[in-house]
């Protein structure tokens, strides 16, 4: 068997891997005023390994080490969108993590963590999916805990007692797919599960799903995001959002639509439902909370509703895999820019600390604006599109329910974004002290302003990028 | 061409955010100015465009080629005549405005994104351009009225605004899903001649309700109007100008551009519902602002009772069976002229309210009276705007009225005989509140000054614009009918 071992496929996976351990190392000599080294290599690995897969797009799909690993444009997209998303979190995190005892550690554990989201991405083989799983899931248990907070080490805890218990499960699951189709590879999995029995498949599917639904933070184990959000540091709870979503999804779509392809086990339904309850629990959960960073953990949860339903929907509509690639690229900049607002404003943390904001900061009040209406899905923004997209195929795929249910929810969320967005414009109260608006430094507010101009573009350039996802 | 208009007056919005520096004075002047010069260039489109020759002005450049949807955008008979009644009620609401004081480049920002989505929306030949600028037209008018509104209450109504109409949006969304995966675009020119859903069946139904939903939200009929009246109550003046004037003229354009010609059959089937919602919103609305003690929030279901007659007609339209092309086009001009009409004439009565709130301080009609003595030419001025809202002859109202009776009378004889009386309604209800406000003994809650130069320029064009067109309305119809007509051709075939 040609096992077409090809580094030269993974050059961003490599590049990521080198400046991890590059910036490990050069941060245990560096003296702490000089730390930013690491994160300029940080940086650069994720900005030369962008271009690297700009250049792979054009190239035919290929299937390299043993046919364990997929190059093709879904994981040329995982790629550009999570190092993209590094970049951002590093520029938000600058304020906070910058001449910081960790602040080394934390570029490196950034890029150990995007590393294995986009391995989730690739993963063709049951058994890479699993490690991959690991590699994206214990760096982010150290971010959590970085800061050495009460509140940051609680939700440690809680986020990697639940990580270890899904991470056995997809084990475990893995293993039933195993036993039922004598492969763990996908390609070989769609041959053999067709003839499988009906129950060790559908088992074997729950429990791997358990697994993956932890780490895109969709019900029913959703119950670390608000926690970890709140408690960690804001430029950990961008990321913890953000980047582990994009590689699970990605993840779950390609073992759906591969190695689950033939059997009769009716998989998209079960997604469709979870996407449902998934949207319409965040949502109701995001009404009330006045804490702005729980009430963005609670909307990360409805948006992976939203996402879950390009997923149902694969194999069922040619657009399915192009609106989960846009929608994945539009919700990953629009949330971080949400979150970079929050981490410009280090000591606004409820709603109410909020009021005045137009005033003294006109811009970004303007950004937050531009990223709420954009996480609702307002034109001409990205995740409109993004929207548009996923409804289409999901009516195409004939759950036009889902649909329906989905509307409802986007209606539904205008509240709680606009209970954000309503006291920004307000006049400041002039008997409240002028400290919670006080901005940290300018990286938080560069960071916001980019990805809420970003946000913008990607909706209006969307025809070229929803035509390289489709091709 | 076309872009340029739609898109000046955004790129002077950005221009003036851009400037932190500029004084007020600067930036309401600028505004004033561009809102001129795009009247102007609307003139000149106009004055280029042949009534017989279809879609003028054409432009179709790719957008998201995925999906079947591009730029694409050109005007016709219908949308020629609303480009310029929205221009002209920008003009109006820039000059009415030149006394703001609040945030006055925040104000004017959001009024000159407001201008370019609504002439954007006219002139969409794609759902889903059309779509981004019926979002985006809501966004923008919340922030008006969340901003300049009047009070606490303002940020409530402000709320239920975007929620009402947000979710109307929505559903239209459903609904152009619907017909792109019937038809394979979302292009409205190409969906309107493969008509993808005229198969009959439950799809096209549902599609249909899911526009009719949407649209009627947005106009509103009732029972979808709740939101209107608070928005209004708390809306500024010039915001519930633009809101009642342009706004809902969105609703009732995507029934003439959108919903008729790409479902003729369901449209034709039916067609007696949607005659019979514009009936009861004819009625009701009528009755409703009848029972008001609050000026503006009659005004506000005036609206309701006038976009009733527009939806009267263009459900009209679909009864084809027994009934000549010619009424059907008749009722069809007559509810694009009414969108004319009403947004000419509710734009100057909700400035004239704008005027009184300035100087009372409240609408409620029991603190005034006998205004006609201190403020004889606001007197004046609001007089002839209620007689032509009401549809007196030699006014737009009357014009756009009795085509819409004429040409719905041979198919819906009984509900237009019961929308007649929907005009003695208007017309007791303007004159009780005349009365009130204007004749009798003078009581006012503070002294009350007349209208003055500023707010006269922004408000009598508007009132001439109705008289010329109720005395001399061929140059507007000459345009209308041939699109009217079109539009009948369409629905029958």
């Amino acid at each position: 068997m040609d096992m077409n071992e090809n580094p030269a496929a993974l050059v961003p996976e490599l590049l990521l891997v080198l400046a991890a351990v590059g910036g490990l190392l050069a941060g245990s000599w560096l003296p702490r005023h000089r730390q930013w080294i690491v994160r300029l290599i940080a940086v650069a690995a994720c900005v030369v390994g962008m271009a690297a897969a700009v250049a792979d797009l054009t190239r035919p799909v290929q299937m390299v080490f043993g046919d364990t690993y997929v190059v093709d444009v879904g994981l040329g997209a995982v790629r550009i969108i999570v190092l993209a998303s590094i970049v951002a979190t590093i520029g938000l995190s600058v304020d906070r993590f910058s001449g910081s005892a960790r602040e080394a550690e934390f570029s490196v554990l950034l890029l150990l963590g995007g590393l294995g989201a986009i391995v989730m991405a690739g993963a063709n083989d049951l058994l890479l999916l699993v490690a991959a799983f690991l590699l994206a899931s214990i760096p982010l248990y150290a971010l959590t805990g970085i800061a050495r907070t009460a509140p940051g080490t609680e939700a440690a805890m809680k986020y990697y007692l639940m990580g270890a218990l899904s991470g056995v499960t997809m084990l475990v699951g893995a293993t039933l797919l195993f036993g039922g189709g004598g492969s763990t590879q996908y390609t070989d999995l769609a041959f053999a599960l067709s003839g499988a029995p009906r129950v060790v498949v559908a088992v074997g599917l729950v429990a791997v799903l358990a697994g993956l639904l932890f780490k895109i933070g969709a019900v029913p184990l959703h119950f670390w995001v608000p926690d970890v959000v709140q408690g960690a540091t804001t430029p950990v709870a961008a990321f913890v959002t953000t980047i582990p979503k994009i590689g699970g999804l990605w993840a779950l779509y390609r073992l759906l639509s591969t190695a689950l392809s033939t059997t009769d086990v009716d998989w998209s339904l079960l997604i469709a439902v979870i996407a449902a309850v998934t949207m319409t629990l965040g949502n109701l959960a995001a009404f009330f909370q006045d804490d702005v960073r729980r009430l963005l953990a609670y909307s990360t949860i409805s948006q992976v509703g939203y996402l879950l339903m390009a997923v149902a929907a694969a194999g069922k509509a040619v657009l399915a895999l192009p609106a989960l690639g846009f929608y994945l690229a539009a919700y990953a900049v629009t949330n971080l820019g949400a979150f970079a607002v929050v981490a410009a404003l280090p000591r606004a943390t409820t709603i109410a600390d909020y009021r005045g904001l137009a005033s003294r900061h006109r811009l970004l009040a303007l950004s937050l604006v531009v990223c709420l209406l954009g996480l609702i899905g307002t034109p001409p923004t990205a995740v409109f599109v993004g929207k548009l997209t996923v409804f289409t195929a999901t009516v195409d795929a004939g759950l036009a329910w889902l649909a329906v249910i989905a509307v409802v929810n986007t209606m539904a969320s205008v509240f709680y974004y606009l209970r954000w967005v309503a006291p920004a414009f307000r006049r400041g109260d002039p008997a409240a002290p002028a400290e919670p608006l006080s901005r940290a430094g300018i990286w938080g507010a560069v960071s916001a302003h980019t990805a809420a101009g970003v946000s913008l573009l990607l909706g209006i350039v969307s025809g070229p990028v929803l035509a390289v996802l489709g091709s | 061409m076309l872009s340029v208009v739609v898109f000046l007056p955004l790129a002077v919005g950005l221009v003036l955010l851009a400037l932190p520096r500029l004084p007020d004075p600067a930036i309401r002047w600028t505004w004033v100015a561009v809102s001129a010069v795009d009247l102007a260039l609307v003139v000149a489109l106009w004055i280029g465009y042949d009534p017989s020759s279809g879609i003028g002005y054409e432009t179709d450049v790719e957008w998201i080629p995925t999906v079947s949807s591009g730029y694409h955008i050109g005007v016709d008979g219908m949308s020629l005549p609303l480009l310029a009644m929205t221009c002209v009620l920008f003009l109006a609401c820039a000059i009415f405005s030149l006394r703001e004081t609040k945030r006055v480049r925040a104000y004017a920002v959001l009024f000159l994104l407001l201008h370019t989505v609504s002439l954007g929306l006219f002139v969409s030949l794609d759902l889903i351009l059309f779509f981004v600028f019926f979002d985006v037209s809501i966004v923008a008018m919340y922030f008006v009225i969340a901003g300049w509104g009047h009070g606490e209450r303002a940020r409530r109504s402000a709320l239920m605004f975007f929620l009402y109409t947000f979710l109307g949006s929505l559903v239209l969304l459903l609904g152009f899903i619907g017909l792109y995966l019937a038809g394979g675009t979302f292009d409205i020119v190409e969906l309107t001649a493969a008509a993808p859903l005229d198969g009959g069946g439950p799809l096209a139904g549902l599609v249909l309700l899911a526009l009719v939903v949407g649209l009627a939200i947005k106009t509103p009929t009732v029972p979808f109007h709740t939101w209107l009246p608070p928005a209004h109550s708390d809306a500024p003046a010039a915001g519930s100008a633009i809101l009642a004037g342009v706004l809902l003229k969105m609703g009732t354009f995507g029934f003439v551009r959108i919903v008729m010609p790409i479902m003729p059959g369901t449209w034709r089937q039916y067609a007696l519902v949607i005659v019979i919602v514009g009936v009861v919103s004819v009625i009701y609305g009528a009755l409703v602002a009848l029972a008001q003690t609050d000026l503006k929030r009659m005004i506000a279901y005036t609206s309701v009772n006038h976009m009733g007659y527009v939806v009267l007609g263009v459900g009209a339209a679909g009864l084809v069976a027994g009934t000549a092309e010619q009424a059907r086009t008749l009722a069809v001009t007559g509810a694009v002229t009414q969108m004319v009409s009403h947004g000419l004439i509710t734009g100057a009565l909700f400035l004239l309210t704008g005027v009184l709130y300035a100087r009372g301080g409240t609408y409620d009609m029991a603190a005034y009276g006998g205004l006609a003595r201190p403020a004889p030419r606001f007197a004046l001025l609001f007089a002839a705007a209620a007689f032509a809202s009401l549809g007196l002859p030699g006014f737009s109202g009357f014009i756009a009225e009795f085509q819409i009776f004429t040409g719905s009378l041979p198919g819906a004889p009984v509900p237009t005989a019961i929308a007649v009386l929907g005009i003695v309604l208007t017309a007791a209800l303007f004159l009780i509140a005349f009365q009130r406000v204007f004749l009798g003994a003078t009581r006012t809650p503070g002294p009350v000054g007349d209208v003055t130069v500023v707010e006269g320029a922004a408000i009598a064009p508007l009132v001439v614009a109705t008289v010329v067109i109720g005395v001399f309305p061929r140059f507007l119809l000459d345009v209308i009918e041939p699109a009217a007509r079109a539009v009948v051709e369409l629905v029958a075939r």
